[in-house]
């Protein structure tokens, strides 16, 4: 029996269920830090008055500090500088503008408090489309119009394609803003050590690496000298996979004031302050022939990115994500598409779970409904007819899709949700006015994909490969450092299960070290789906060559011949014999009686894997059945089923709750979740109690079936399935409150679909009639 | 505003002498003063419910009750759930039906199981879905924090 595939309790949870765990705002400091932001959206700094006596830094003190430029070579990019503190100008309410450094948070929060920023105000603009009208206020100088950056693809014969449909179907759906919102905020701890002159930086971060590359590059310090820890991190979802200027104040300062200096952000600046997603505009239309199977596929995407672009991924982030994997899982080979981003006053938006895929989903799967709706054909039907069902496929695109299950998976949710009974109910409980819908979203998750994949965006910075280090210890205990950095996701645990498999001893003798760029390897962290994948991957490369590597030291140690010897149950036997040595004996030899292997066998055991891989597409299908109270416009999700296919599952019970969390992100984003801006753009959302993450109470049980279908690009055969429930929900969800809505004959296009929203379509409709 | 009182809190049994201000909320001080960092801040208004902790066996928001309103009174935080190495049942049904992703929120949701089971056993699964409901979690879509609470209130009731 193998390790992979079994659900195995995860070896991260005995220290979180007993308050052991350490996050980055546990550790003390000698400083503290609190920000003063600005509180207008846009105008000139004139003035910063602070108390006599405060140690208070702005730009004018940050000299020689590089802003951070995030660059893209393509697609018309106009690159924008973001100054660590804001200089001159404002352009968010929100952004830092000076730190205040005091002996605790109370006092640094009670000085913050009295430091006056006076800006003298200009005309924001908080709405793309406002900002892309002739004399808008303008951002920044380097982006004219406002426009940062405009991608365009057009296939040939398009026109002609288009010519010749037998229907179009056209829908204008939007997303509105909103936030990560993971339970820890943000945090940073810089702590300069006078010993070696190096600064160490505890923060809350998903990409540990290339925080330390990107801030010793802005502060001009050798990166040698600076090491940048993630301890345990309280979820991430994109939002801390960005670098904040803040972190980069933490490390000037505590290599200004040779001491430790710290930060932790409140909730009110995560959800103003942070990094905001979604928010797109997208005008979709659909060409399809008289069998209704679509032919032609013109977009137009227009994102709002904010105030400045992220790093590392810029805010071609969305828009670009867009662009690229709009057609879905679905077969049309004429692509017409145009994505913007587009600059306004409003806090900067860079990577949230799903990027850009659930508002493209959202928008295809409510054309395919629509379409449906127009051929007079079951929303079921018309997926059928459109879903790829032939490997590998090159969309219009161009990316490649490994073998996968859609139509598979789409006939397996069909038939666990009985639909024909689901149709029964509906219309009895229409008798009754109560209004039941029923929505579906088929979707493809690209996963785990390498650094080819962000060169083709023209990035200037290429994440993809992995690399993993696997060491057998003198003690016979085994060390994999990676480059990922997980922050819930189980990593440790399930790339234990994939050494253990390999060399033959038990997970728990495994030890999987992330988060510490001086204990890991160089790596470019957890985010995109992408660690179980392409760590994974590199783990499996390096298990094996230390497989190899005690096979070898068992052969010389058991006399016997390499062919003949199996690794099982912690040690090397030679098969159908009872000789057999530990492989704690072989590790203490292999580092203390090297004379033995002669010049054979390098000492110690130590092997690196390296991988990078081209991608993996993850599949699903999701089913939600709604409720909507046309009298408050309340939805309730009554139940939510998904079949999904993430190729070789290793835990299924990980694997399982990344879909749960998912899914309830998607629920959230699809019916609560909205950030807010007033038209001066001030936010309006600033607590939980106005930006809304579901609750318990919220979420319906979710019902998971699952395929296996091994990924032929992927070593390992998993695929991804970070984001896949985020990207799915939303469709499902706004498809069902759609269908529930069908008598009143309106269309909600818009997420979230708030009780406001629906009740004004009804309105709308009652007052028409 | 700034001078500090003298105060004594009791955190899992052990009594901690620390001086705080007025206005110091009961997490920062279990948290800084007492050094009893297993107790989590995650929004400091009261609604992700992540600063949970019992006082006199109730379920209480440290972030939203002030450290000198806890003198005296018994505080429990999830440092105390343990009887040494053994697990209480809630820690162990969190791990056996993962109930936990990045652990930042479950000190809160543990404490508040705790709290509620102790003081209602028998408490159905509709009421305890509206308790749950109390707290946030971003990572777990609650569906296994709910079958994990389920599964301790039976080994709780000795089921």
């Amino acid at each position: 029996m193998t390790w992979v595939g079994r659900s195995i309790r995860r070896l991260e949870d005995p220290a979180l269920v007993t308050g052991q765990g350490r996050f980055t705002a546990d550790l003390p400091a000698t400083h503290w830090v609190r920000f003063v932001r600005s509180p207008a959206a846009a105008g000139k700094i004139t003035n910063v008055d602070a108390p006599k006596g405060a140690h208070v830094i702005t730009a004018a003190d940050l000299k020689g500090v590089k802003p951070i430029l995030p660059m893209l070579y393509k697609f018309a990019y106009r690159p924008v500088a973001q100054p660590i503190l804001a200089d001159d100008v404002v352009r968010f309410v929100g952004e830092p503008v000076a730190a205040v450094v005091a002996a605790s948070e109370e006092d640094a929060e009670d000085i913050a408090d009295l430091v006056t920023v006076t800006v003298e105000e200009t005309t924001p603009v908080i709405d793309a489309r406002d900002a892309l009208k002739p004399g808008a206020p303008l951002l920044h100088t380097t982006a004219p119009g406002n426009v940062i950056l405009e991608g365009k693809i057009k296939t040939p014969d398009f026109d002609a394609v288009w010519a010749g449909a037998a229907k179009t179907v056209k829908i204008e759906a939007r997303s509105r803003r909103q936030n990560a919102t993971p339970m820890e905020a943000r945090g940073g701890h810089a702590a300069y050590d006078a010993s070696t002159g190096r600064v160490a930086l505890t923060c809350t971060t998903q990409m540990p690496h290339l925080m330390r590359t990107a801030i010793a590059d802005i502060l001009g310090m050798p990166e040698s000298d600076l090491r940048v820890i993630a301890p345990d991190v309280g979820g991430g979802f994109g939002q801390k996979m960005s670098l904040c200027a803040e972190y980069v104040v933490l490390v000037w300062l505590a290599c200004r004031l040779r001491s430790s200096v710290a930060w932790t952000e409140d909730r009110r600046e995560n959800l103003t302050a942070s990094f905001h997603s979604r928010d797109q505009t997208i005008s979709l239309e659909g060409a399809f022939d008289k069998d209704a199977k679509l032919i032609a596929l013109r977009a137009d995407v227009l994102s709002n990115v904010g105030a400045y672009s992220c790093f590392p991924t810029t805010s071609g982030v969305e828009p670009l994500m867009a662009m690229a994997e709009m057609p879905g899982p679905y077969d049309v080979r004429h692509y017409d598409c145009r994505a913007r981003g587009v600059l306004t006053n409003t806090c900067t938006m860079a990577a949230y779970r799903g990027v850009s895929r659930p508002v493209i989903t959202f928008t295809l799967e409510r054309l395919m409904d629509k379409a449906a709706s127009a051929f007079g054909i079951d929303p079921v039907d018309i997926r059928r007819r459109n879903l790829i069902d032939k490997f590998p496929y090159t969309s219009a695109a161009g990316l490649v899709f490994d073998e996968a299950s859609y139509k598979q998976t789409l006939e397996m949710a069909v038939k666990a949700v009985d639909v024909p009974g689901f149709r029964k109910r509906q219309q009895e409980a229409r008798a009754k006015g109560r209004h039941l819908g029923i929505g579906f979203a088929t979707f493809s998750e690209r996963t785990g994909y390498g650094s080819p994949a962000f060169a083709a965006r023209g990035m200037a910075i290429t994440p993809g490969w992995e690399t993993v280090i696997v060491s057998v210890d003198p003690s016979g205990f085994v060390e994999a450092r990676i480059g990922s950095s997980p922050h819930g996701q189980g990593l440790r645990t399930t790339l234990a299960q994939i050494i253990a498999d390999e060399i033959g001893v038990t997970p728990d003798m495994i030890k999987v070290v992330h988060g510490d760029t001086d204990r890991a390897p160089y790596g470019w962290g957890t985010f995109a789906s992408r660690s179980l994948v392409i760590s994974g991957g590199a783990t499996l490369i390096a298990s094996q060559k230390v497989r190899a590597k005690l096979i070898k030291i068992a052969g010389t140690m058991l006399e016997a011949a390499e062919a003949d010897i199996v690794l099982k149950d912690g040690e090397a036997r030679v098969a159908g014999t009872d000789r057999s040595v530990s492989i704690a004996s072989m590790a203490r030899e292999a580092y203390t009686q090297t004379h033995r292997f002669k010049s054979e066998i390098d000492p110690g055991i130590t092997e690196t894997g390296h991988y990078d891989p081209p991608g993996t597409f993850s599949n699903a299908c999701h089913v939600a059945i709604v409720e909507v109270d046309v009298e408050t416009g309340k939805v309730v999700v009554e139940k939510f089923l998904v079949a999904e296919d993430a190729g070789r599952i290793i835990n299924p019970m990980i694997a399982d709750g990344q879909v749960h969390g998912g899914i309830a992100q998607g629920v959230g984003n699809a019916l609560l979740e909205e950030i807010i801006y007033d038209d001066n753009g001030a936010p309006l959302t600033a607590t939980l109690a106005d930006y809304m993450p579901p609750t318990a109470r919220e979420m319906p049980p979710i019902e998971l079936h699952h395929m296996e279908t091994p990924s032929v690009n992927s070593i390992t055969k998993a695929k991804g399935l970070g984001e896949g429930g985020t990207i799915g929900a939303p469709a499902a969800v706004i498809n069902a409150i759609n269908d529930a809505l069908s008598p009143f004959g309106v269309q909600i296009d818009e997420m979230p679909a708030t009780p406001q929203r629906i009740r004004a379509a009804l309105r709308a409709k009652e007052r028409a009639a | 505003m700034n001078a500090k009182s003298g105060i004594t809190l009791t955190i899992n049994g052990r009594e901690h002498a620390i001086a705080v201000e007025p206005r110091r909320t009961l997490a920062d001080a279990i948290r800084e003063d007492c050094g009893q960092t297993g107790t989590h801040i995650g929004c400091e208004h009261g609604v992700c419910g992540a600063c949970t902790v019992l006082i006199d066996g109730e379920p209480v928001r440290s972030c939203l009750m002030f450290a000198v309103q806890a003198a005296g009174k018994e505080i429990r935080t999830v440092e105390g759930l343990a009887d040494g190495d053994k697990l209480h049942p809630m820690q162990q049904a969190f791990m056996d039906h993962h109930g936990l992703q990045c652990g930042f929120c479950t000190a809160g949701f543990l404490m508040l199981a705790v709290g509620v089971l102790e003081r209602e056993p028998n408490i159905t699964d509709e009421d305890l879905l509206d308790v749950l409901s109390s707290n946030l979690c971003r990572c777990t879509g609650y569906q296994n924090i709910i079958k994990a609470v389920r599964a301790a209130a039976k080994e709780m009731r000795g089921q």
